[in-house]
């Protein structure tokens, strides 16, 4: 890579995509490398971080909920191009509201290179529960800690570190609406996907019985369906009698499942930005 | 290996397991999180904080919290219909000139009549009508509104009407996609998303509808500011303008609760589910976004679909005004045919013709009825005027006040456009929903609208 800059980067530089090699690609998703998913609680500026990566301008607002579909759009950093997706914001991946679904389903049969989960810095116990959730399903996440400017005006201090070292995935602050952190963010992503992090993400262990129940029927689920994301995660899903994955199970839904996420859903459109996210 | 066998294995091995399993996971999940997130997340006591929960504590009280809404409303209506009126005359001016002028050189040139009256007449007129009837309201409603929302009031307009909700048997959310059909109803239906019941969805769904989109917030302002204030002047009647609209947007409201209620106890029984709801902080509005997303996304997108339907329906009443069928045309006999279902509701012919011929888009409903009636030659006062409508509906063609009161009615009543039914039919994959949306909301708007006609007829008002 070769480097152009004369004078060394002040503060500044930091927000300006010029600086850290980010081309914004909007709609240009055809030909990429990498698969990046965007998940979070409502609210916590997905949608900001969406817009301030792809250049798009998905509309955002102050109220939860408002992504309900998911999005797609681009970028390249440092010659490699993301394809990132941006999902609707949920609390949890447990219940059966449309959004979740969305969520989850993308998550575990999307198989994405690396799932960012974007926290809100001033309200981080909460998104921790989703967090967590995430990490279930794929040891592929990086955490990203937002709206760190009102976080500080509020008088929290948020220790990504510590943070990261309890969830065993790293955490990068940022404030997307100044796009400070993002180069870090972005960074930290490629690294991961290319194997130079190595996460270790906390589960929960649960008794003794709940484990070996776990290891008695993952097996059986990947006998049934070979090269199914994330067994152990369906298996305790079985256990808890989900019905949403007891009906896909019977249908033998897996493997369309896994398939049908490779496809582009819904592509960032104006016309969605009107009928679908005001 | 069997999908059965997986399933009778999970089974027995939930046996297994003490019945509160699923609950220590979830308990030990949110024990963790609370412990790292303490260890990650230092506070120091501030007073922003506080400021925010204060206004909350004002703006969701119980006693004051509706009437802040009421008034926030009102304003942001007020500002619309006040600045719109302004605007719209001018723009109308210049329209219709840049029109006279077109067809002036159409007829230098030598072009037969009917190039000239199929352009000029058809096509151009409609789409001046659209714009100048349309493009004011939206450009200072939608910022105003997009400023709410960015600001983070929504979720406390939810807040505040959840117990309306609960009561109508539907969920609180609703008041946030009901929000959202302020702006758009196709976009509050796919808001809809975010209610988890299927039920409380659908009853979001059927009842989006009666709250007045951007594309009939137009005909509502043009009528209250035509006849109801037309006895005043100055900020006097932009105030009862706005007052009626304000007022016309709360029977909407009205509405959708007393229809909620209705179908949480027929077709669609159940009970109202709780839900958390969170009140996000309040966040300074990045106005450049704002400019953005509501003249680019929302009001340019509006008004080119508007266009897209109203040049083809300004081309159509053209030619229905200009087929001559004896010493009558087209229109005339289609309006004249329908007029006594018309004068049945307090409408008449030319209404309910200009209706059928906006079902693509309501927000020409105005246009297209205008230049129906245009087709007649009665304006005498210059088109975009308020005289020059009053003239026009009152003496040339016998509006009585019942007559703009029913429209207004029904524009807030009648049936989603054809986007809204499409985008309720992907929603809800079922032809019978997005059936019944329409057979609901034309129902009621014909009912409402011949009650009213009777009753006042009854007393003898007109």
């Amino acid at each position: 890579m070769t480097e152009k800059k004369t004078t060394p980067p002040t503060e500044n530089c930091e927000s300006c995509p010029a600086f850290y090699n980010l081309e914004q690609m909007g709609f240009k998703i055809g030909n990429f490398d990498r698969v990046v998913a965007l998940a979070g609680n409502p609210n916590t500026g997905k949608s900001t971080v969406f817009n301030a990566l792809t250049g798009l301008k998905q509309h955002t607002g102050n109220w939860p909920g408002k992504t309900v579909t998911r999005a797609e759009g681009g970028y390249q950093f440092n010659g490699v191009r993301y394809k990132l997706v941006d999902l609707p914001g949920t609390y949890s991946l447990l219940s059966a509201s449309q959004d979740e679904e969305v969520a989850r389903d993308f998550i575990l049969f999307g198989r994405p290179d690396c799932t960012i989960v974007v926290t809100d810095a001033t309200a981080l116990e909460r998104n921790l529960n989703l967090v967590m959730q995430v990490m279930e399903i794929t040891d592929k996440v990086v955490i990203a800690i937002n709206l760190m400017d009102e976080a500080k005006r509020k008088g929290l201090e948020v220790d990504a570190r510590s943070l990261s070292r309890d969830l065993g995935v790293p955490a990068v602050p940022i404030t997307a609406r100044t796009g400070e952190g993002v180069h870090t963010l972005l960074a930290t992503v490629a690294d991961l996907i290319n194997g130079d992090i190595v996460t270790k993400p906390l589960r929960v262990e649960g008794t003794p019985e709940f484990q070996k129940a776990v290891r008695e029927l993952a097996p059986m689920i990947e006998q049934l369906a070979p090269g199914v994301p994330n067994a152990r995660w369906l298996a305790i899903r079985l256990l808890d009698g989900d019905a949403k994955v007891q009906q896909a199970l019977m249908s033998g839904e897996f493997g369309q499942l896994a398939a049908r996420q490779q496809q582009t859903d819904v592509q960032f459109s104006r016309k969605m930005s009107v009928e679908g996210r005001q | 290996m069997e999908a059965n066998e997986i399933l009778t294995k999970a089974e027995s091995l939930r046996g297994t397991l003490s019945t509160g399993f699923r609950d220590e996971i979830v308990k030990s999940l949110y024990s963790q999180a609370e412990t790292i997130a303490k260890r990650a997340v230092k506070t120091a006591s501030n007073k922003k904080y506080d400021l925010d929960q204060k206004i909350d504590r004002l703006v969701t009280s119980p006693i004051v919290g509706l009437p802040i809404m009421l008034v926030l409303l009102s304003i942001i209506i007020w500002l619309t219909v006040s600045g719109a009126n302004v605007a719209s005359t001018a723009i109308a001016n210049v329209l219709f000139g840049i029109g006279d002028w077109g067809r002036a050189l159409f007829n230098q040139v030598g072009l037969p009549w009917w190039i000239t009256g199929f352009v000029w007449d058809g096509i151009y007129l409609g789409l001046a009508w659209v714009i100048s009837v349309m493009l004011p309201p939206m450009a200072i409603f939608f910022p105003a509104f997009t400023f709410m929302e960015d600001l983070g009031y929504l979720p406390r307009v939810a807040f505040n009407l959840d117990w309306l909700f609960k009561k109508a048997g539907a969920h609180g959310k609703q008041s946030l996609t009901m929000a959202m059909g302020f702006g758009c109803n196709a976009a509050g239906v796919v808001a809809t998303r975010v209610i988890d019941s299927p039920r409380e969805r659908l009853i979001a769904i059927l009842t989006n509808n009666f709250v007045p989109c951007n594309g009939r917030f137009p005909t509502l302002i043009m009528l209250a500011t035509v006849f109801v204030a037309a006895g005043f002047s100055g900020v006097a009647s932009s105030v009862i303008a706005a007052g009626t609209v304000v007022g016309v947007v709360l029977i909407g409201v009205a509405f959708t609760f007393l229809m909620s209620w209705i179908l949480s106890r027929t077709l669609l029984k159940g009970e109202a589910s709780a839900f958390t709801l969170e009140l996000p902080p309040y966040r300074r509005p990045n106005i450049s976004r704002i400019l953005y997303t509501s003249i680019i996304d929302r009001t340019i997108f509006v008004l080119w679909r508007a266009m897209q339907t109203a040049a083809p329906a300004g081309a159509i009443i053209w030619i229905l005004a200009n087929i001559t069928v004896g010493d009558s045309n087209l229109a005339r006999l289609i309006a004249d045919w329908l007029n006594p279902f018309g004068l049945l509701l307090g409408l008449d012919g030319v209404i309910l013709l200009a209706y059928i011929i906006a079902i693509p888009a309501n927000e020409i409903v105005v246009p297209t009825m205008m230049m129906v009636y245009m087709g007649a030659g009665m304006m005498v006062n210059g088109p975009g005027t308020s005289a020059g409508i009053f003239d026009l509906l009152v003496n040339g063609n016998g509006w009585t006040m019942l007559t703009a009161v029913n429209l207004m009615l029904f524009a807030l009543l009648h049936n989603p456009c054809a986007t809204t039914i499409m985008t309720i039919y992907k929603e809800t994959k079922s032809l019978k929903w997005a059936t019944v949306s329409v057979v609901i909301t034309l129902g009621t708007a014909f009912l409402v609208t011949f009650l009213t006609a009777s009753f006042t007829r009854l007393m003898g008002w007109v």
